[in-house]
């Protein structure tokens, strides 16, 4: 037994050097060399300032972007998280009218059940990066005349969106989606 | 179309690569020749000779139960250390503070138990050193304590007349090494390439577009990631887990950390058949499994897609993700409550009552569809001796099982093993809801509320981890009570079952013949799951019935609280 006491000490400081420092090291110098960008955050530059990273989603909630999916936190990530409020929550009944409500509203649908669904729920982790192609096709309009836009920047517009919009991935896996601060960037290049 | 498209493609996966992986895992425990061999066959030496142990002297029950509760409680004591210090210690880019004493508790029960319950959120409250020699290294050793325990109890079930039931750790070591490594380097390299993140920077700071503060979190989290997935453990780098774009960032790492959350513990259910020496022994445990999950799957389904009256929606995007859609949400939350990992891309809070249900009540059979890693086995054994049991009543003859008399002794400690969780689920749960402290962290009112509580205990109890993450649970009473019940929902099974691989060895063992009981087929199939369904659903079904029952009931006359 005493044996077994002193093996099983340092059976936990092996296991700890190997599955706690080396393996840990040994995939972040792999990860680094094959997928520097990746590995740190696929962060966006601008002018030398990091301005986002590509799959943490950002708060967007002017008439002249295109605006991302409700989230708890406010898309601030320290935590990540979402409402977890339950399917007969009172408050979350609340949220969910009151989005509908704006989106319609702003975005001139007849109905605010013709919401998307993603406009008036908000994410899991509530930094989701993506928003529905249809989603983003319902805002063009808004977006164009907040920004003065012509029949041809409009035109552009709708070509960029279906540049950017990402099909399910090898055809069959996830939904179509469009990165909204992505899109966003471009749509700023327009205005341009 | 597409959803049943990726439906059938996980399904195929599943019960294509689980046999090859089973045959696998086979030839590494039973000391046979296979390709991992020579790339860490080294490592094995060295790791015997520096631990100062002979890995063929072989143990029985009462030692290598000592072996795995010492290592256990060693791993949880300096667990809980780094945690209580992680501010005085180097790696800490975030200059955290130390953990409280109840969270660091909570959180180290948490991971040597491989429930992996998270009371902490990752990125505000733990170091990078408490995540990789903490966090990463339970990660991997609960499970593989999960592995060894359970090849005990095959080795005792297969051998006759013997004490010895292996060494606990050669078993560890193989389990590590060639088992849950290799598999962890390849899937987090795959995940880096998705856009996991893989590094010891700070936090970034940026500016957002429209001009505010931004700070993203980042850290060795790929590497973690993989294995929490892999050895069913589920503990997230960050607070939303797999539903976090760092944590999970395509569709594609998607299928692969789903995938890979339930393969080991199926691949393990073929090994067992390789000791049998029976196919047909191994596939009938998998069939029972595989209905059990395609039934809870379907159900589930059902219940999302449904209207809410409520909501005024169907398949509701609450706490869910667009790049994964509706379909692979409720596919993860059936896949990590069958198997006790744990992991979540989508808030289980916010899933329909229904849905809810069927997540809560995989966690209350005890996590034995499929299961934990190592552990899915050992629960389901246990309920084919149940079930063995009760056939034999029902016609008079001793009951048997691979030609091993089932006796009094055994049925004590099965017994022992299904209540000691069952136990904790409602005596805990009661205590949560009749003081202040229990209803205090609750996020939902109405039966919602009564779930939250509910679906916590089992959680623990299961050792799954996953959670109606609404229920703030970071609080001395939850911490300390979902911390015990996690405990007691590990050993309170692992030590009966110990007891059985002890007692089973001893025994002889009798030749088939044409009174054999057959425990192979489909009679038998059909009797484990409704052994399986009975236990759990007459046990369960009144606080059911209060929580997500009345719940769906009323959310249909479109009633909210």
């Amino acid at each position: 037994m005493k044996t077994q006491t002193i093996i099983a000490l340092k059976f936990l400081l092996v296991m700890t050097i190997l599955t706690g420092i080396i393996y840990p090291l040994l995939m972040t110098g792999l990860a680094q060399l094959g997928f520097h960008s990746k590995a740190n955050g696929s962060l966006i530059m601008k002018d030398g300032k990091i301005i986002g990273s590509e799959l943490i989603g950002q708060k967007f909630d002017s008439t002249i972007y295109f605006w991302s999916r409700p989230s708890a936190i406010g898309y601030n990530p320290i935590p990540s998280g979402a409402s977890n409020y339950g399917p007969t929550s009172d408050t979350l009944k609340k949220q969910v009218t009151a989005r509908r409500v704006l989106f319609a509203k702003m975005n001139s649908l007849p109905d605010p059940l013709l919401t998307p669904k993603e406009m008036a729920f908000a994410s899991g982790s509530g930094l989701d990066p993506h928003i529905s192609p249809e989603a983003a096709l319902m805002q063009v309009e808004r977006v164009a005349s907040a920004r003065h836009f012509d029949s041809t920047q409009k035109e552009k517009l709708l070509k960029i969106i279906k540049e950017m919009t990402e099909d399910p991935q090898f055809l069959c896996l996830g939904e179509s989606r469009i990165n909204v601060l992505l899109l966003n960037l471009e749509l700023n290049k327009i205005h341009q | 179309m597409n959803e049943a498209i990726q439906l059938i493609i996980f399904m195929v996966l599943l019960i294509v690569l689980s046999p090859l992986l089973g045959k696998y895992m086979a030839k590494v425990f039973m000391g046979e020749k296979h390709f991992m061999k020579p790339v860490f066959g080294w490592l094995e030496t060295s790791i015997y000779k520096v631990s100062g142990l002979k890995s063929e002297e072989e143990m029985n029950w009462k030692t290598y139960l000592y072996g795995v509760l010492l290592f256990n409680l060693f791993g949880m004591v300096f667990l809980f250390l780094i945690q209580m210090f992680q501010a005085y210690l180097p790696l800490n880019t975030e200059k955290l503070p130390n953990v409280s004493w109840h969270l660091s508790f909570n959180t180290a029960a948490s991971f040597i138990t491989n429930t992996n319950w998270q009371s902490y959120s990752g990125e505000n409250t733990l170091s990078y050193l408490v995540q990789m020699m903490g966090l990463t290294v339970q990660n991997f050793v609960s499970a593989a304590t999960g592995i060894s325990v359970v090849l005990a109890l095959i080795r005792g079930l297969t051998r006759k007349t013997t004490d010895a039931l292996g060494n606990f750790w050669a078993d560890m070591t193989r389990s590590v090494l060639y088992v849950l490594l290799p598999l962890s380097i390849l899937l987090t390299i795959i995940l880096v390439g998705q856009g996991a993140v893989q590094t010891f920077s700070h936090y970034v700071k940026a500016t957002t577009l429209q001009g505010t503060q931004q700070i993203i979190p980042l850290g060795p989290a790929a590497s973690q990631i993989a294995i929490k997935q892999l050895g069913t453990n589920g503990g997230g780098f960050f607070n939303a887990n797999s539903a976090h774009p760092f944590e999970n960032p395509t569709p594609f790492s998607n299928l692969l950390e789903m995938f890979s959350l339930i393969i080991i513990s199926a691949g393990l259910v073929f090994t067992f058949g390789y000791y049998m020496k029976s196919k047909r022994q191994a596939r009938a445990i998998f069939i029972t499994m595989f209905i059990l999950f395609a039934l809870g799957l379907a159900i589930s389904l059902w219940a999302e897609y449904s209207h809410n009256n409520v909501l005024n929606v169907a398949g509701s995007m609450e706490g869910k993700e667009t790049r994964f859609g509706v379909m692979n949400s409720v596919l993860w939350s059936v896949t990590t409550t069958v198997t006790s990992n744990g992991s979540v891309n989508a808030m289980h809070d916010s899933l329909s009552p229904l849905s809810g249900l069927v997540a809560m009540f995989n966690l209350m059979l005890g996590e034995i569809i499929f299961g934990g890693v190592g552990s899915g086995l050992y629960g389901i054994i246990i309920f084919i001796i149940l079930t063995v049991f009760i056939a034999g009543l029902m016609v008079g003859r001793t009951p048997e099982y691979l030609g091993k008399k089932i006796e009094a002794f055994e049925m004590k400690m099965a017994i022992l093993a299904v209540l000691a969780p069952s136990i904790v689920i409602k005596l805990f749960s009661a205590v949560a809801c009749s003081v202040p402290a229990g209803l205090a962290g609750l996020n939902n009112a109405g039966p919602h509320g009564l779930s939250e509580i509910l679906y916590a205990f089992s959680s623990a109890a299961g050792n799954n981890g996953s959670a109606f993450a609404g229920l703030n649970a970071n609080t001395v009473f939850y911490n300390l009570m979902i911390g015990f019940g996690m405990l007691i929902g590990r050993f309170g099974i692992i030590v009966p079952v110990m007891a059985i691989a002890g007692s089973m060895a001893k025994k002889k063992i009798t030749p088939v013949s044409s009174g054999t009981f057959r425990t192979d087929n489909w009679l038998f199939v059909m009797l484990l799951i409704s052994v399986i369904l009975i236990v759990g659903g007459l046990t369960f079904f009144p606080p059911l019935a209060l929580g997500p029952i009345v719940e769906h009931f009323l959310m249909n006359l479109g009633v909210t609280f």
